[in-house]
């Protein structure tokens, strides 16, 4: 065959992509996080594939959510870089919508479920403006997606939990974004919302709509999503789940065991604390 | 003297009239302001802030007594009092950065330590020859019969100032109160927008120390919106009320303190205030601690008054504990049940109630193996009534799927 790339992007090997690729909506270069003392997240390297649905698995306190927010400069970087569509994230913004856990915010504050999914209108609405019919209209339009129109005048608080979590994912909808974040969409839901939710998640993806979701049950993992991340501070596969689920991956993901490194790296900060 | 009634129809002289005013008007821009303080859960900061006004206060009163002698100068107070103020705020935040302590903590030591050096500093005052420093003591517990038309003009200026921002900024506000990580990567400036109502914070407790003090200032940023959220789920109708109640403490304060030529505006104000959240709080309708023991009571009686309704299908039987003996009485007088010398026995209405509820159950027990919710169930004729006929689908379709236990 000849040769009608350069020969470092022919090489179908994921760390030889060019750093920031511009087809991928979120590409991460090299991540990582530490808070304090700990690294949470480290040299984690990702290109999520456009118009795919992409789990993030892994065990608790893995970095999971932290990638996230690391994404989307909610928490500092230690070093790294992470692009969207190749561009920085403050260029692209308004194309990028975030559910962030539910346990994130205080449900008694006063607000009713219309003035939480007209939220997602902010962003277009600019400085000062206030939400007009047209904003209440869309945001309606996407509480009806999620099946909570019956709910606009509510008042967040009398709402269970998979209500509260349609309620944020229907904020995100009224943001009309082309890459969807998720902080555990499926987390402590009815059963019926869970239907609801991947229904909607599928549309989404059927328009070419991203979605990169941290998901906790693996069970549902290859019947819900294509694409999967498996990360335990550090990537431990990436790919399509058929390929990525594999046992030694999970193993590996979830094992009990330390790896050597992390003996070590306890080691050191041991000592390091010793030292102060 | 005046009467009540002449000093809120403003014909108790000018200034009366102006100290009404004054009060009014702090009332509502402190109510309206702190609502955000209290929904960004940032109100203690402000109780920070108040005390740490007291070093500033004492220097400006040094530093004005140093060029013209008497150190009176309410613009010197003020600046200085601004001044201490911010560092305080400033001192918490630094303490909060270095991760060692929590904030209630660090508010409580720099509140303190600036309230100590504020006290130390007024002592030496008063040892100086010459200074006229009875006033000073004032802007600690508030006292307004001091408050001249200009003092009055700041703070209506100075209200009407931050009741605008917050109109401005009302959409922004109030995404930041509510989810601050979602605003923040929609790219709105979160510490921006902190900082915005901290400096309206600042501003009102400023202008606030000559009616209220330093000490009272921060309950007229906490206690009426606190207040208003028990009448109301709405935050553009918590803000009118709370603005409400803080006028209205402010004109019953002011009102009462000229009435009672000694007693202490501040803590007047304060007093109203805290009445009217302890209103709120005995009655308002929803979230009220009255109607939460009444919605218990009912509902316990319902529950005992349904069970005593089965037990009494098998015959006479003796209720046990207070709810139940109620429940008789209620029974009785609903007509559902009747005394005899046997004892209680159901009437023919109480038959068929009786029925009815054992059916419902059994409606509900024989499709999924239990009842909805808690409580007693609602009956077949009730549901097929109230869920729409899509949900009965799906609750058949899935006890035929065999979902039972």
């Amino acid at each position: 065959m000849p040769p009608l790339h350069p020969p470092r992007a022919a090489t179908p090997d994921v760390t030889a992509l060019p750093e920031h690729s511009p087809d991928s909506p979120l590409s991460v270069h090299d991540v990582t996080v530490a808070y304090r003392h700990k690294p949470v997240l480290w040299d984690v390297d990702f290109d999520a594939p456009p118009g795919a649905m992409i789990a993030i698995v892994g065990p608790n306190g893995a970095g999971k959510s932290t990638l996230l927010k690391a994404a989307l400069g909610l928490v500092p970087l230690a070093s790294g870089g992470v692009a969207f569509w190749g561009k920085p994230f403050a260029k692209v913004r308004r194309r990028v919508a975030y559910v962030p856990q539910r346990e994130s915010v205080d449900w008694e504050f006063p607000v009713s479920v219309l003035d939480v999914a007209a939220m997602g209108r902010y962003g277009r609405l600019g400085w000062f403006r206030r939400v007009g019919r047209a904003d209440r209209d869309a945001a309606m339009a996407c509480l009806e997606r999620v099946g909570m129109d019956g709910y606009a005048g509510r008042q967040i608080a009398e709402l269970s939990g998979g209500q509260q979590q349609r309620v944020f994912i229907a904020r995100a909808l009224a943001q009309e974004a082309d890459l969807y974040l998720m902080d555990e969409p499926l987390a402590g839901v009815d059963a019926a919302t869970e239907r609801t939710i991947i229904g909607v998640l599928g549309g989404l993806r059927s328009a070419g709509k991203t979605i990169v979701a941290v998901h906790h049950d693996l069970q549902t993992v290859p019947e819900y999503f294509d694409h999967a991340l498996l990360i335990n501070t550090r990537v431990i596969a990436a790919g399509p789940v058929a390929g990525v689920f594999t046992k030694p991956n999970l193993h590996a993901t979830y094992g009990g065991r330390l790896t050597l490194m992390d003996e070590a790296a306890q080691e050191l900060a041991r000592t390091m604390e010793g030292l102060r | 003297m005046s009467s009540l009634m002449d000093i809120l129809l403003f014909r108790a002289g000018h200034n009366t009239a102006v100290v009404l005013v004054g009060c009014v008007v702090l009332g509502v821009s402190a109510a309206v302001v702190g609502a955000f303080a209290v929904l960004r859960k940032r109100a203690l900061m402000a109780d920070a802030l108040g005390h740490a006004t007291l070093p500033g206060i004492a220097l400006g009163f040094m530093i004005s007594a140093a060029f013209n002698g008497t150190g009176r100068e309410t613009a010197a107070l003020l600046l200085g009092a601004t001044a201490t103020g911010v560092v305080g705020v400033l001192a918490v935040q630094g303490i909060l950065a270095t991760r060692r302590l929590r904030e209630d903590a660090a508010i409580g030591a720099v509140l303190s330590v600036f309230f100590g050096v504020g006290a130390v500093l007024l002592s030496r005052i008063q040892a100086l020859p010459g200074a006229d420093a009875g006033g000073l003591t004032h802007l600690i517990l508030g006292q307004t019969a001091s408050m001249r038309s200009g003092d009055a003009w700041l703070i209506a200026g100075a209200g009407a100032f931050a009741v605008a921002v917050v109109a401005l900024l009302y959409k922004e506000l109030r995404l930041v109160a509510f989810d601050q990580e979602f605003a923040r990567v929609q790219g709105w400036p979160v510490a921006g927008l902190d900082l915005a109502v901290m400096t309206l914070v600042t501003v009102v407790t400023v202008v606030g120390l000559q009616a209220v003090g330093l000490i009272l200032v921060v309950a007229l940023l906490i206690i009426p919106p606190a207040a208003a959220r028990f009448w109301t789920d709405r935050l553009g109708v918590m803000l009118v009320v709370a603005g409400v109640i803080g006028g209205a403490s402010g004109a019953g304060g002011a009102a009462v303190s000229a009435v009672s030529r000694n007693l202490p505006i501040g803590a007047l104000i304060v007093l109203f205030a805290g009445a009217i959240f302890l209103a709120g709080l005995l009655a308002a309708p929803r979230r009220g601690i009255v109607a939460s023991v009444v919605r218990t009571a009912r509902l316990r009686l319902l529950v005992a008054s349904h069970h005593r309704l089965r037990e009494l299908l098998g015959g006479p039987s003796d209720p046990l504990g207070a709810h139940e003996r109620l429940a008789d009485l209620a029974l009785r007088r609903r007509g559902l049940a009747a005394s005899t010398p046997a004892g209680l026995v159901l009437t023919e209405a109480g038959r068929r109630r009786a029925l009815e509820l054992e059916h419902a159950e059994r409606w509900w027990i024989d499709r999924f193996g239990t009842t909805p919710g808690s409580g007693p169930p609602p009956s077949a004729d009730a549901v097929e009534h109230i869920l729409s006929p899509g949900l009965i689908d799906r609750l058949d379709g899935r006890s035929r799927g065999g979902d039972r236990p």
